[in-house]
C-alpha cells in the first residue's frame, strides 16, 4: 500500500513537473493544477495512512480515537482545495487576456515587459 | 548657551531648506544674509575659544541617541574649535563671495541650500564627542561635496567629477564605519571622551592594525593622499566658492582631522608612527611637483593643495607635541592662504575670462587691492616672513627633525617640496600679477568684477589674517595649548614667534627659499619638463584608470546577472528542481537509507485498480495532443484522488474535491475554445531532458512520502481538536468545527483570497488593453 500510494505521488509530481517545464503557458497552468492534487494528497497521507472511519462524532462521550480519521489534515486540505480553484480560475483568466492581447502561448515570448 | 548647540546644528537643516524660499525673495543678496549664520558660530567659537582653560572640555550629552550608544554629544575643546573657527569663518567669506560669483547661475537656492548643509555637516562632525556621529556628519559631507562638485550639471566633466569624488570619498566612509564599529566593540563606547583612556586597550588588541587600516583608507581618501590624490583636481570643476570652502578649510581637512582626533587612542604605535609619514610625504612632493606643470590657476592650487594635506598628514604621522602644534599651524596656514588663493583664481576667470597662467598677465594694477592680497597669500604659501605661513613653515621643519622613522629622507623630501613651493608662488605670482612681464596679447578686463566688493573682501580679510597672525602668532598660539593637550595629553606652553634666532631650522629656511629662487630662475625648464613628466604620467591616468574599473566593474555584474536572470522560467523551474531533488535525495540517504523498516500493508485489488487508472490518465494528459483530452484526462485524476480521500474516510474532502474538480473542468472547458492549441514549441531532445528531470523530482517526491510514513515526531494536535469538539463547539463534524471555529480565522483569509481571485478573474476579464498595430 505505502509502495503503490509513494509511486502514485512521485508519478503525479513527475507529471506536474513536466507541465510545468513547458514553453505552453496552457500547459503550465495544467501541471499547476496537477501539483496541488499531488500536494494535498501527500498531507493528507502524512496523518498516516491507515484506513479508519470517517471523522464524525457519534453521541458517546468517550471517544474512541483509533476509529477516526486525523481531522487537521482533512482541514488543511480542504482550504487547499478551494484556494487551488480560486488560482486555477485566476491563472486561466490571465492567460485568457494574455493570449487576447498578445496572441501568443510562448513562455519565451513573456521575457520582457514591452509587449513585443 | 552650550546646551543650545545641538538644537542650533539641527535647525541649520532647517535653515537649509528654507534657502530657496528665502533666494526667491532676496536674489542674490541670499549669500550675504546666510553668512550672519556662520557668523554668529564664528563669534561663539571665538568665545569659548579665549574662554576654555588649558585642560579644560566642555562635553554636552546628545539629545537622543540615534543608535544605541550613538547620538549627537557635542565636545568643544581645543581641536574642535579650532576647526569650528576655521570651518565658520570661511563659510561667511565663502558665503560673500558666492553671493557675488554666482549671480548669473541658475537654481543659486538650492546652490545655497547644499552650501548651508554642507556647513552644518561639517560642524557637525568637527564639534561631535560621538564617533558614530562622526562617521554619519562625515558621509553628509561627501554627499553633498558630491552635489556641491556637480553643480554645474550639465556638464559632463563635473558630474563625473563629482562622481569619483564620492565613490572615493564614500568608500572611505565605509571604512571609517568599520573602523569605528570595531573601537567601539572593542573600548564598549563610542563617546570620544571616554576612549581618551583606552589608548592602551585599543593599540594593543589583536584587531588594532585592521582599525588602523579601515581609518587610514578613511583619512587617505578623504584628504587626497597618493594614490587617492587624483579626485582632488578633478573636483576643480565645481564652482569656484565651493572648491575656495572645500579645499581650504572644509572637506578634505576632514581626513587630518579625523586623525588628530583619534590620536590619542589610535596612535603613537609603530604602524602610525611609519605608515602615515610614508604616504604624507609622497602625497607632499607628488602634490608640489605635479603643481608645476599645469597651467590653469585652479589646478595649481589644487596640486599645492594636495601637497599641503601631505604634509598634515606627515605632522600627524610623526606624532610629538611639536608635530601636532606644528599641523594646527599649519592647518590654519592653508586655511587661511588657500581660500584667499582660490577667491582670487575665481576673481581673475570672471574678470579675464581665463585661468590660463601664460595668457594672464600684468594684473598688477587692475586688480589693486586684490593683487595685494594675492601677494602676501602667496608669501604664506612660500612660507616666508613675515607670514603665519613661515611660522608654520619652521614648525614643520623642526618636526620632521623629530620624525622617528627615516627622518633624514622626510626631511630631504620636505625641503625638495618646500622650495617647489616658493617656486610655484613665485612663478605663479609672476605669470599673473607682474606688471612689468612681456605679454603677447593683454587678457581683456572686465571692471565690474575687478572692482566687485564682494568678491574681493573674502581675499583681502584672509590675506590680512595671514599677515597679522604672522606677526602677531600670540593670538593663536596660546589657544592652541588646549587642543595639544587633549591629543597629546600634555600640557605644554606654545610660543610662536616669528624670530627663534640663528638654529638648524632657520639655515633650512634659508636654503628652501634659494633652492625656490632658483627653480623660479629656471621656471620655464622646470615646468616644461614636469609638464612632460605628466604627459607620461598621464599614460597612467589614474582618474581614467578609475573610470575603467568602474565601468568594467558594472560590464561584468551585468554579464553576471543576464547569465543567472536569464528570463526563461523553465531553466529557473529546472535549477530549482535538479538541486533541490539532489539535496533532497542525498540527505534521506545520508538519513538510514530510504525506508529503514518497510512494514508494507497489504492493498485492496479496487484500489490499486483505481491507481493504475489515475496513473494512465496523467500520462495521457500530458502527452496528448488535444486539448480537451488532457482537461479530461486530469478530470480523471481529480476524481480519482476524490475516491481516495473517501477510501480513507474523509467524507468532507471527497464531496469538496468533487465538486472543485467539476467546476475547473467547466472552466477550463470554457476557457480552453478562446485559447490556442497545443503548439509544441520544444524540440525533441529538450522534452526527453524534461522528461528525465520530471523523474528526478517526481521520485525524489516519492521517497519523501515513503519516509514520511514512518515519522511521528511530536503527538499531533488533532487529538485536542478531537477531544474538543463537541464539549466545546458543540458540533460532531470535526473537520467543520475546525475549519468554522477552531481555525476560523484561516477559512476567513481563504474567503478572501477567493473573493479577491474572483474580483482579480472579473477585472481582468474587463481589462480593455488594446494590441499594437506594429507587431
Amino acid at each position: 500500500m505505502e509502495l503503490v500510494l509513494a509511486i502514485f505521488i512521485g508519478l503525479l509530481y513527475a507529471c506536474g513537473v513536466y507541465l510545468l517545464l513547458r514553453r505552453s503557458i496552457v500547459k503550465l497552468i495544467l501541471g499547476v493544477f496537477v501539483l496541488s492534487n499531488a500536494t494535498n494528497l501527500v498531507i493528507f497521507l502524512a496523518g498516516g495512512i491507515t484506513r479508519s472511519g470517517i471523522s464524525i462524532l457519534q453521541d458517546e462521550v468517550v471517544v474512541d480515537k483509533s476509529n477516526i480519521t486525523d481531522p487537521l489534515p482533512q482541514a488543511l486540505i480542504l482550504t487547499a482545495i478551494v484556494i487551488g480553484l480560486g488560482i486555477a480560475a485566476y491563472t486561466l483568466a490571465l492567460k485568457y487576456k494574455y493570449y487576447k492581447v498578445t496572441g501568443t502561448d510562448d513562455l519565451d515570448r513573456l521575457k520582457n515587459t514591452d509587449q513585443r | 548657551m552650550h546646551q543650545l548647540l545641538p538644537y542650533l546644528l539641527t535647525s541649520l537643516l532647517v535653515v537649509g531648506l528654507a534657502t530657496p524660499l528665502l533666494e526667491k525673495k532676496l536674489k542674490y543678496r541670499t549669500g550675504v544674509f546666510l553668512s550672519v549664520i556662520p557668523l554668529s558660530f564664528f563669534l561663539y567659537f571665538l568665545w569659548v575659544f579665549t574662554s576654555l582653560g588649558k585642560t579644560e572640555s566642555l562635553i554636552i550629552p546628545p539629545i537622543m541617541e540615534l543608535v544605541r550608544g550613538g547620538g549627537l554629544s557635542v565636545r568643544l575643546d581645543g581641536l574642535s574649535v579650532l576647526f569650528g573657527l576655521m570651518v565658520s569663518g570661511i563659510g561667511v567669506l565663502v558665503l560673500f563671495y558666492a553671493s557675488a560669483y554666482m549671480r548669473k547661475y541658475p537654481r543659486q537656492g538650492y546652490f545655497f541650500m547644499l552650501l548651508t548643509f554642507f556647513m552644518g555637516a561639517m560642524l557637525g562632525m568637527v564639534l561631535t564627542n560621538n564617533l558614530i556621529a562622526l562617521f554619519i556628519f562625515w558621509e553628509l559631507t561627501s554627499v553633498f561635496s558630491f552635489l556641491l562638485i556637480g553643480f554645474d550639471n550639465h556638464l559632463e566633466k563635473a558630474r563625473k567629477a563629482a562622481l569619483q569624488g564620492f565613490l572615493i570619498t564614500a568608500f572611505g566612509g565605509l571604512c571609517l564605519l568599520f573602523g569605528v564599529l570595531l573601537i567601539g566593540d572593542i573600548a564598549g563606547t563610542y563617546e570620544i571622551s571616554e576612549l581618551l583612556n583606552k589608548g592602551e586597550l585599543i593599540t594593543s588588541h589583536t584587531r588594532y592594525p585592521l582599525i588602523f587600516l579601515f581609518l587610514v583608507l578613511a583619512v587617505f581618501t578623504k584628504s587626497a593622499q597618493f594614490p587617492f590624490h587624483f579626485w582632488l583636481p578633478g573636483a576643480m570643476n565645481a564652482p569656484t566658492p565651493v572648491s575656495a570652502y572645500l579645499h581650504s578649510a572644509t572637506m578634505v581637512n576632514a581626513g587630518v582631522f579625523l586623525l588628530l582626533r583619534v590620536n590619542p587612542f589610535i596612535g603613537d604605535t609603530l604602524l602610525w608612527d611609519s605608515v602615515l609619514p610614508l604616504f604624507g610625504s609622497i602625497t607632499m612632493f607628488t602634490g608640489a611637483l605635479l603643481a608645476f606643470g599645469e597651467k590653469d590657476l585652479k589646478r595649481i592650487l589644487a596640486f599645492t593643495t594636495i601637497s599641503a594635506l601631505g604634509i598634515m598628514v606627515l605632522l600627524a604621522g610623526i606624532d610629538t607635541t611639536k608635530s601636532i602644534k606644528a599641523a594646527l599651524v599649519f592647518f590654519v596656514v592653508h586655511g587661511l592662504y588657500k581660500g584667499a588663493l582660490f577667491m582670487i583664481a575665481g576673481l581673475i576667470d570672471k574678470t579675464t575670462g581665463t585661468r590660463d597662467i601664460d595668457r594672464l598677465g600684468q594684473l598688477w594694477k587692475p586688480l589693486g587691492l586684490v593683487s595685494f592680497a594675492a601677494l602676501l597669500s602667496f608669501f604664506s604659501m612660500a612660507g616666508l616672513p613675515p607670514m603665519l605661513g613661515f611660522i608654520g613653515k619652521e614648525l614643520i621643519y623642526g618636526a620632521k627633525m623629530q620624525a622617528a622613522y627615516f627622518s633624514n629622507i622626510i626631511l630631504v623630501f620636505g625641503i625638495l617640496s618646500n622650495m617647489l613651493m616658493v617656486g610655484i608662488s613665485f612663478y605663479v605670482f609672476y605669470q599673473v600679477f607682474w606688471p612689468y612681464r612681456r605679454v603677447k596679447k593683454k587678457v581683456a578686463i572686465d571692471g565690474h568684477y575687478a572692482r566687485s566688493f564682494l568678491l574681493s573682501f573674502g581675499p583681502v580679510i584672509l590675506a590680512a589674517f595671514s599677515l597679522g597672525l604672522g606677526l602677531a602668532p600670540v593670538r593663536i598660539g596660546k589657544y592652541l595649548q588646549n587642543a595639544i593637550y587633549f591629543i597629546r595629553a600634555e600640557e605644554v606652553a606654545v610660543d610662536l614667534g616669528l624670530w627663534h634666532g640663528v638654529n638648524a631650522v632657520l639655515i633650512l629656511s634659508i636654503i628652501t627659499v634659494g633652492g625656490g629662487i632658483l627653480l623660479f630662475i629656471f621656471r620655464k625648464q622646470v615646468a616644461f619638463n614636469v609638464a612632460r613628466f605628466n604627459n607620461w604620467l598621464n599614460k597612467f591616468y589614474l582618474p581614467d584608470v578609475f573610470d575603467k574599473v568602474i565601468k568594467n566593474y558594472v560590464k561584468v555584474a551585468s554579464r553576471q546577472t543576464d547569465r543567472i536572470q536569464h528570463g526563461y522560467h523553465r531553466y529557473y523551474l529546472i535549477t530549482f528542481f535538479v538541486i533541490t531533488s539532489l539535496l533532497v535525495v542525498v540527505h534521506l540517504f545520508a538519513n538510514s537509507g530510504i525506508a529503514p523498516e518497510l512494514q508494507l500493508q497489504p492493498i485492496k485489488s479496487y484500489l490499486l485498480i483505481l491507481f493504475i487508472v489515475m496513473a494512465f490518465a496523467a500520462g495521457y494528459a500530458i502527452f496528448s495532443s488535444s486539448r480537451i483530452a488532457a482537461i479530461l484526462a486530469l478530470g480523471i485524476v481529480g476524481y480519482g484522488i476524490g475516491l481516495v480521500y473517501l477510501f480513507f474516510g474523509a467524507v468532507d474532502l471527497a464531496i469538496t474535491q468533487f465538486l472543485v474538480e467539476t467546476l475547473v473542468m467547466v472552466i477550463f472547458v470554457l476557457v480552453i475554445y478562446k485559447l490556442p492549441v497545443f503548439a509544441v514549441f520544444s524540440s525533441k531532445a529538450s522534452r526527453v531532458r524534461d522528461i528525465f528531470i520530471a523523474l528526478l523530482a517526481g521520485g525524489m517526491m516519492g521517497m519523501v512520502v515513503l519516509k514520511s510514513n514512518f515519522f511521528n515526531v511530536e503527538t499531533p494536535i488533532s487529538d485536542y481538536f478531537i477531544n474538543n469538539s463537541l464539549n466545546l463547539a458543540h458540533g460532531k463534524n470535526i473537520v467543520n468545527v475546525i475549519l468554522v471555529d477552531f481555525r476560523a480565522l484561516d477559512t476567513m483569509g481563504e474567503i478572501t483570497v477567493l473573493a479577491l481571485a474572483a474580483a482579480g478573474v472579473v477585472a481582468l476579464l474587463r481589462l480593455n488593453i488594446k494590441k499594437r498595430e506594429n507587431e
